[in-house]
């Protein structure tokens, strides 16, 4: 049985971290150049006593970390600066110092990845997931409390009788031969396999049936419908009733919306002066309505007191005091078509203040005048 | 270990004269140069003053910081020249002797001495319980007090184990040590903030004292490591330093420099986010006119060129390479105090004349005068420690 196996080396055994580093020094000084040391940690000085070349690794760390780092930059550079450029706190859109903990973080991510995976491939000659010393007496000993040497029946001056004396001259204890599994020598690369193959494709299409019935079947079934689905339009639905398809229609021409009075004297004040009058009475919660709004919408320029004194004095053309002839002398309908329209730099109050207000505020106006130029008839 | 049971070789050998020479020459021109730029320029020689105090503090405190740091971890690749680091620390005693000048001429360069200024200011209204001259004066006596008190204790001990070859000193440097650390970050802190940050007192960053920290690092294990390589290629210090501590004292320093560009980027992305005014203009300051020249020929010197030059394994092993990146990084350090004081007193463009360059020298001569005195009578190796063997001894 014996003959059959194919031998891979001979290992020997130390004790000490002293030992191993002498035996790796003598190891390598007689000429050997395919064998390893085993040791529980890392053994300080390992390096030199086996006269290894400086590691490769790395340079693969330098180039991906580098590349992906360089890749990172177009890619932030893209999407922030050209493809969708959005403002981010005030920033520029370019704004290199944000992305510099980006760039950093993927270096050192990638380059250590790279390092691990290529470590992975390159050494432990991924996917073989077998080695000769795997489960022998030799590595259960270097794993928990001894240090030991192994080498490789590749080696050019590899002879079984020369190795076994020179274990012994370095003072090597436990030395054994190590064979290679029959099984795992002959056995060919089971990963592409046609059955394996096969395998994976049962399983991924299994996976990824179940994945869709449950995902997009299962959990999208509704048990009762009867309430959802009603005969009737939902906004933005297409309708097959009118002709344009729109199932959302135009109201009737000459609709007029609820509260809202049409007002018919756009650019003619003149017009609204003479017909429109004021429905509001003078009442106290009217002029109090009408002094809130007021204060709101008309004191910043005209002033609390209607002077044109405002707080915002300076910033526009102050605006003409109320309290003159001409504004006294107006009707109400007359103010109301100012306050539609706008004069001069004052802007249209149509959408700030609705009818009501309007007219309140305009009860507050004249309350203003008259406090000013107070007629015999008020006393 | 149990094998090497051989006796330590040191013989103290002739310190070279060399280092004290050139010392005393770069002392006198510097020691010249200063007094006439004080003469002629009172307020420019005392913003340079500071620098010059703020690097001595640097190689100093760095030193001290080291001998404490080596003591607490116990560590054993750095025991060879531990003693190195401890003669460094020296230029402590030197300190107030420095500071003084800067002390005297406060009130030219620390806005919020003047009390007349501040009572209009509201912010340094606020500040004024911290930065007011009588706490100022209070801490920076506390500082050099406390600096030279555990130099004084460290080496003293340290010596004292030469003779005696007592093991329970090593433990006992550990406590002290551990007791240093708390008081060195605080202290570090504080004055940094206080000669260095309030010279624009408006201004503040939360991060300026591991800044300095970062830069000190820096500055005195590049002293060290130069003054390390040169020693041992003369033979002066005990055999056996080889390539894995240069490797080691290159990567560390390797690694700090990466800590410098690391606090540095954190404390200008922090301030650059959120934009602040009071915080931005500092910045603004010096990336404005002629000083966005030097901020970026700074950033070069003090990271790029030095992380690419030491970047590969073998170049932190090479004693050449070595010692010229130690020169360019302590240059680089005072380019980073030049970069922190002068936009102060020169905000509208770079200046850079034989005033600066008369405290630069005075700075180096100050350390290797003070080096030399120090080594002469003493022994190069702590030939008393019982961890100096396995020092030896270490590989990587």
């Amino acid at each position: 049985m014996m003959d059959d196996k194919i031998l891979y080396g001979y290992t020997g055994l130390f004790d000490t971290p002293d030992e191993i580093i002498e035996a790796a020094e003598k190891t390598s000084a007689e000429g050997f150049i395919k064998y390893d040391v085993h040791t529980p940690y890392p053994v300080h000085g390992m390096d030199s006593a086996m006269k290894l070349k400086p590691s490769k690794l790395p340079y693969i760390a330098l180039v991906v970390g580098l590349s992906s780092m360089i890749g990172m930059f177009l890619f932030m550079y893209w999407m922030t600066t050209i493809d969708y450029p959005v403002i981010v706190g005030g920033k520029p859109f370019f704004s290199f110092p944000a992305w510099v903990p980006v760039l950093f973080e993927i270096t050192v991510l990638s380059a250590s990845i790279a390092t691990v995976v290529s470590m992975i491939a390159i050494f432990f000659k991924f996917p073989n997931l077998s080695h000769p010393l795997q489960d022998t007496d030799f590595i259960r000993s270097v794993t928990s409390d001894k240090y030991g040497v192994s080498i490789e029946a590749d080696d050019p001056k590899f002879n079984e009788e020369y190795v076994k004396s020179f274990f012994n001259s370095i003072g090597a204890k436990n030395i054994t031969p190590i064979y290679w599994d029959n099984e795992e020598v002959n056995f060919s690369n089971t990963v592409l396999q046609p059955k394996f193959i096969t395998f994976l494709l049962v399983v991924a299409m299994a996976v990824s049936g179940t994945t869709y019935f449950t995902l997009n079947k299962l959990m999208f079934m509704v048990p009762f419908n009867w309430m959802r689905e009603q005969e009737k339009y939902i906004p933005q639905e297409v309708s097959t009733f009118f002709e344009d398809g729109f199932s959302m229609r135009n109201p009737v021409e000459g609709t007029v919306a609820r509260g809202n009075m049409p007002y018919k004297f756009s650019g003619n004040p003149d017009a609204a002066g003479i017909v429109l009058v004021n429905p509001l009475f003078a009442s106290k919660e009217n002029l109090e309505f009408g002094k809130d709004k007021y204060d709101i919408y008309c004191s910043p320029c005209h002033g609390y007191f209607g002077e044109g004194d405002s707080r915002l004095n300076g910033q526009f053309p102050n605006p003409p005091s109320i309290h003159s002839e001409k504004v006294r002398n107006w009707s109400d309908g007359r103010i109301y078509g100012v306050l539609m329209d706008g004069q001069n730099v004052m802007p249209s109050y149509a959408s700030q203040l609705n009818r009501n207000e309007k007219w309140a505020v305009i009860l507050y106006v004249r309350a203003l005048q008259r406090s000013l130029n107070a007629k015999e008839s008020d006393l | 270990m149990s094998s090497s049971e051989k006796v330590i070789e040191y013989n103290r050998k002739g310190f070279s004269p060399i280092f004290g020479k050139l010392g005393l020459v770069l002392l006198g021109i510097g020691l010249v140069l200063s007094i006439l730029a004080y003469l002629s320029d009172p307020v420019r020689s005392a913003f340079n003053n500071v620098i010059l105090l703020e690097f001595l503090t640097s190689i100093g405190l760095g030193s001290l910081f080291f001998v404490a740091l080596e003591h607490i971890v116990g560590a054993v690749w750095s025991t060879p020249f531990r003693r190195v680091f401890e003669i460094l620390s020296s230029v402590l005693l030197i300190l107030p002797l420095v500071a003084l000048p800067v002390y005297f001429h406060a009130h030219d360069i620390f806005h919020w001495t003047h009390v007349d200024v501040v009572a209009t200011d509201e912010i340094l209204q606020q500040k004024s319980p911290y930065l007011n001259m009588t706490f100022f004066t209070i801490r920076i006596i506390i500082y050099f007090v406390v600096w030279i008190l555990f130099y004084w204790i460290l080496s003293r001990n340290s010596k004292k184990q030469d003779i005696t070859k007592d093991q329970k000193i090593t433990k006992l440097n550990a406590k002290i040590a551990a007791l240093f650390m708390p008081v060195f970050a605080f202290t570090i802190t504080f004055s940094s903030i206080d000669w260095l940050m309030s010279l624009e007192p408006h201004w503040f960053s939360t991060i300026f004292g591991v800044y300095f920290f970062s830069g000190t690092v820096v500055a005195s294990l590049a002293a060290g490591t130069f003054i390390v390589i040169w020693l041992n290629e003369k033979g002066l210090l005990v055999d056996g330093i080889k390539k894995d501590h240069y490797y080691s004292l290159g990567a560390l320093l390797f690694a700090f420099i990466n800590f410098w560009a690391y606090i540095a980027f954190s404390q200008f992305l922090l301030i650059w986010y959120a934009n602040l005014p009071e915080e931005t203009y500092w910045f603004l300051q010096r990336w404005e006119g002629s000083w966005l020249y030097f901020s970026v020929f700074f950033i070069i010197v003090h990271f790029a060129i030095p992380y690419f030059a030491l970047l590969s394994q073998p170049s932190k092993m090479n004693p050449k390479r070595l010692k010229l990146m130690s020169a360019w990084i302590l240059l680089a350090h005072i380019f980073d105090l030049f970069w922190i004081v002068i936009p102060t007193f020169s905000p509208e463009g770079l200046i850079f004349g034989w005033i600066e360059i008369g405290f630069i020298l005075l700075a180096i001569g100050i350390i290797l005068v003070t080096f030399n005195i120090k080594a002469k009578n003493a022994n190069l190796v702590p030939i008393g420690d019982p961890k100096l063997q396995r020092g030896i001894d270490f590989r990587l």
